[in-house]
């Protein structure tokens, strides 16, 4: 017995041995393997338990406020009082909704719509009921409080325009990021961030935007927050000041508006400077911030009168007679005629088999350069067009802006069109027609240009100077004004002489007895005008219609009626401001936009936006510049 | 180590000589690993006693009392009645499985008020006992012959079946783990072993199929935690990510972010070792497991010290049962073995476990003080 458990001892000793051995092997695992995860990999761990741990929330800066040249306010930021609810803190989401209900209106779309968030989000997160409360509901709800638990009042900002449509073209809107605009900036995924969508809202976004500040938090396994670790405020988006007058602008606007499509331009003429920019119907730009209905927007597409394009910058329209001041100086130039140059119109002109037609039935009989312009004898123009040629014509009409951007800053200009003889070649493979050059001569054809680009070469003939048109004046940073630089127009390469014959001849146009403008000129001594009238045809006048006898405007469906034209400049002494008047299907001219040019240039000297001294920021600043 | 001598060669111990001759030193070790167990409920409750840390106090007074008991009851009472008490524990268990099946859903525990009693927690303890029993009595030439392994083998089955039906894996592995360590100390040859555990390979497609989905699923996951790390693999991840975090020095008592903002599952159970691992860091783990170490070396060197077989079995039977809870729990924390669901003994919540592993002790520590009982192979004394 004693044998046998000595054996038995010394068996269960050396096993007990090996059984040790092994506990302390399979222990050094353990211990190599805290050692690999908590020394050699800490770091790493470290890293996903903070981000595990860290949740950085992103606080929006407010968007810089867009001015005019005096510092009024044409885009602000409102508080936007809007009502959540915490579904965590309700005692019943159902019972809360229905107090909630009878002091603010529910509807019932916007009641699936939360109910469906509360399901889908965790019972900590806020969910929007309402945004845009008025002053009466904020109260009404405030004051009822204690019986709407899980009800929260909660501000926030929002873009508001003071001014509505009047100047929507040049604002633009801001709206919700879509996918296209996403571009990693984390600021963009945030919901509810708007970003400009057009207008200069979308050209100085980012200087507007400002810098987002954010928020450390620190969160557990389920996402709700615990405490904030640190904080680190945003700055605030730069404001834009405009070079726009705004009243000049809520005139022009107001002056276009019983127009059914119209648009003006008013530039400084020395620098360049937009004043106006009105191009109707507009749009209400805060509509796109709270967001259109399908039907609304739907009714926007869909307007005939295309209140999303600014016609001002994007409409293409043939220029008719306010371009034969380009093919005057083409001829000058090039020797093809002088200012003495006497044609005769008998109202047709024939080339080949075909006949030109003056607009003047049975002729004008003899005129010279001044005479032609004055009175915008098409005879005359088709024949020095003739003697020039439509490239040199083209050429002078690229030195006076047309037919290429004009540069300014805003997003969708369109380019307009000048045709060569090379370009037609090019484009249609087909070799440009001796008559087409005669239907050039009075700016039609296949001629393009936009409102602005028509201002630009006004204010280029009155001035003289290469002058780029520009609606930003700069940006206020932190409260320190720092104007855009804008190089110092060079001059226009055309002779003096020259550009004396067409400015004579457009003076004529309003300040003589035969002008086709004489009844909308400026009689107020030292403020006269300058200008030419243009029609622009829309449709092709046919050879019965002709004979028998052309249908006037008002007896044409609207959108077979001429394009009304009008481009001024003022004083004519000592030129300063400069303006293109389009009304689409308007009808004539004269009758038409040279009126209301009047209005707008007469209301632009009273107001000489250009010579603001008094509260001008970027001026005294300049000052101060200067003596510093 | 206080191994002091044997009061006596002969005549029965008196009370007093016994609790002298109990391991007081040992006794202290458990006393220091349950404060740490404490200390580490309270944090998990966020500086709170409640709900954890002061059940858990009780019933470690309890389980002192009832060890200390053990200690001191005749050693050859305990072998007289081993088999009693592992079919009790095999009723128990198949009680709670008949339970599950009449339709109170897959329960392992029966409620006794203060203390949730699983069956399978005791079944550790008496599998031993049983085992240690039938060892003792087999002559070396009786443990050679396969048909002498029969019935210490179904011993095991029987009870390892049941838990698996449950099923708790985790349990299941520590029981054939435990009988593995006394057939192996009993003098099984290592052939044997090898042939089982071939055996157990070739059955292993039959047993994945027993699984259950999130048996499969948690085995899956361990192969690949990172492959889903949002759902299944989760738990590993953020373990593994709690540890790491922790560092050489911990970010401090109360200061785990991991555990203290939720993203470490279970922390007052399976996986409290993390939770003490990422506040006190690889020296604090290190610390940890030096007193397990510690505990086990007294468990060797008391089984070493005792001269009947019976005694020295259940001795590194039971030593055997902590060492496997604390390999299993500390390799599943950190992503060495899948989560099977075993806790850290002594430290984690959980009253049977830690009861269950007291009374052990307290047969440790009784094997100790009649470590010069001799008994016959059938449990007279042999004095």
């Amino acid at each position: 017995m004693y044998r046998e458990d000595s054996s038995r001892y010394k068996l269960f000793s050396r096993r007990a041995a090996i059984l040790g051995g092994l506990q302390a092997t399979l222990l050094s695992v353990l211990v190599g393997r805290m050692y690999q995860l908590q020394v050699l990999e800490s770091k790493r761990y470290r890293l996903l338990a903070e981000e595990n741990r860290i949740n950085m929330r992103l606080l929006p800066p407010q968007r810089g406020r867009i001015l005019d040249r005096a510092g009024l306010p044409l885009a602000v930021n409102r508080e936007n009082y809007r009502v959540v609810l915490i579904a965590e803190r309700t005692r019943d989401v159902e019972a809360s909704l229905d107090k909630l209900g009878q002091l603010i209106p529910i509807p019932d779309h916007d009641r699936r719509r939360i109910m469906r968030e509360i399901k889908r989000r965790r019972s900590f997160v806020p969910v929007t009921i309402r945004e845009n409360l008025d002053w009466g509901q904020v109260s009404r709800i405030e004051v009822n409080a204690p019986d709407l638990p899980g009800i929260v009042i909660d501000v926030g900002q929002s873009r508001e325009y003071p001014q509505g449509a009047d100047a929507s073209h040049i604002l633009g809107y801001v709206a919700a990021v879509s996918e296209q605009d996403v571009t990693g900036e984390p600021l963009l995924e945030l919901p509810g961030f708007r970003i400009g969508k057009s207008g200069v809202e979308k050209i100085y976004d980012l200087k507007l935007r400002g810098k987002a500040g954010n928020s450390q938090l620190e969160v557990n396994a389920l996402g709700r927050v615990i405490r904030e670790l640190s904080r680190q405020e945003g700055q605030a988006g730069d404001d834009v000041a405009l070079t726009v007058d705004l009243g000049l602008q809520n005139f022009a606007v107001e002056k276009l508006r019983d127009r059914r499509s119209a648009a003006a331009v008013v530039l400084d003429a020395r620098t360049g400077a937009v004043l106006a920019l009105a191009s109707v119907p507009g749009y209400d730009p805060n509509a796109f911030n709270i967001g259109l209905t399908r039907a609304e927007w739907q009714s926007i597409v869909h307007d005939p009168h295309t209140p999303l394009t600014n016609k001002a910058i994007a409409g293409h329209y043939a220029p008719g007679s306010t371009f034969k001041m380009m093919v005057a100086l083409a001829a000058l130039e090039k020797g093809a005629a002088t200012a003495d140059t006497r044609v005769f119109c008998r109202g047709v002109t024939q080339l080949g088999n075909a006949r030109f037609h003056c607009w003047k039935k049975h002729g004008h009989g003899w005129l010279d350069m001044r005479g032609a312009i004055q009175q915008s004898c098409d005879s005359y123009f088709y024949e020095i067009a003739k003697r020039v040629g439509v490239d040199n014509i083209a050429d002078m009409a690229r030195r006076f802006g047309l037919g290429a951007d004009t540069g300014i800053d805003l997003p969708g200009e369109k380019a307009g069109l000048i045709p060569t003889t090379a370009w037609k070649k090019r484009a249609l493979g087909v070799a440009w027609q001796g008559g087409e050059t005669l239907v050039a001569g009075i700016g039609q054809g296949f001629i393009l240009t936009t409102p602005l680009q028509l201002a630009v070469m006004t204010a280029r003939l009155a001035s003289g100077k290469a002058v780029k048109p520009h609606i930003v004046r700069g940006v206020i940073s932190g409260g320190v004004a720092k104007p855009i630089e804008i190089p110092e127009p060079g001059p226009i390469k055309v002779s003096k002489e020259a550009m004396r014959v067409v400015t004579d001849g457009m003076n004529a146009v309003v300040n003589s007895d035969r002008g086709t403008a004489r009844g909308s000129r400026i009689k107020r001594t030292g403020w006269e005008m300058a200008g030419k009238t243009g029609t622009s045809q829309v449709r092709r006048i046919s050879k019965h219609e002709r004979d028998t006898r052309v249908l006037k405007n008002e007896e044409r469906p609207w959108e077979e009626r001429d394009h009304a034209l009008f481009v001024a400049f003022a004083p004519v002494s000592k030129p300063r401001y400069a303006i293109a008047v389009l009304v689409e299907h308007g009808g004539g001219g004269s009758a038409v936009a040279a009126p209301i040019a009047h209005d707008i240039l007469l209301e632009t000297l009273k107001r000489d936006p250009s010579g603001y001294g008094d509260g001008d920021r970027f001026a005294e600043d300049g000052a101060k510049d200067r003596k510093a | 180590m206080n191994l002091g001598h044997a009061a006596a060669d002969d005549g029965p111990l008196t009370l007093g000589q016994k609790l002298w001759q109990i391991s007081w030193s040992l006794i202290f070790l458990l006393v220091a690993l349950a404060l740490i167990g404490l200390a580490m409920l309270y944090s998990a409750a966020s500086g709170q006693w409640e709900p954890w840390a002061v059940r858990q106090a009780i019933r470690f007074g309890i389980g002192v009392v009832l060890m200390v008991a053990v200690a001191v009851t005749d050693i050859r009472i305990w072998m007289r009645y081993a088999y009693l008490l592992y079919f009790l524990a095999l009723v128990l268990l198949i009680g709670v499985e008949v339970m599950g099946e009449i339709g109170m859903g897959a329960q392992r525990w029966i409620n006794l008020g203060f203390i949730q009693l699983q069956p399978s927690e005791i079944m550790k303890i008496t599998l031993v006992l049983a085992l240690a029993r039938y060892f003792h009595g087999a002559t070396m030439e009786e443990v050679a012959r396969p048909a002498h392994l029969i019935a210490p083998f179904v011993m095991l089955a029987a009870p390892a079946a049941l838990v698996l039906r449950q099923p708790d894996l985790g349990t299941a592995i520590m029981l054939a783990m435990t009988a593995g360590v006394i057939f192996f100390l009993a003098g099984v040859k290592a052939w044997k072993f090898g042939l089982a555990l071939g055996a157990g390979l070739a059955a292993l497609p039959v047993a994945w199929s027993f699984l259950h989905g999130y048996q499969k699923m948690r085995i899956l996951t361990f192969l690949d935690p990172e492959s889903d790390p949002l759902g299944a693999g989760y738990h590993i991840l953020q373990s593994k990510i709690a540890l790491g975090s922790g560092g050489l020095f911990g970010k401090g008592y109360m200061h785990g972010t991991q555990s203290h903002l939720n993203f470490l599952p279970e922390k007052q159970t399976d996986f409290i070792f993390t939770m003490l691992a990422e506040e006190f860091g690889m020296v604090g783990g290190l610390i940890l497991i030096g007193i397990y170490v510690l505990v086990l070396i007294y468990g060797f060197a008391i089984a070493l010290r005792v001269r009947n077989q019976f005694g020295r079995l259940v001795a590194l039977g039971v030593v055997g049962t902590f060492f496997f809870y604390i390999f299993i729990n500390i390799a599943m924390v950190m992503g060495l073995v899948p989560v099977v669901g075993v806790p850290l003994p002594m430290i984690s919540y959980g009253g049977t476990a830690m009861l269950s592993l007291m009374i052990g002790f307290g047969f440790v520590m009784c094997a100790y003080v009649h470590r010069d009982v001799r008994i016959g192979r059938h449990g007279s004394a042999d004095g």
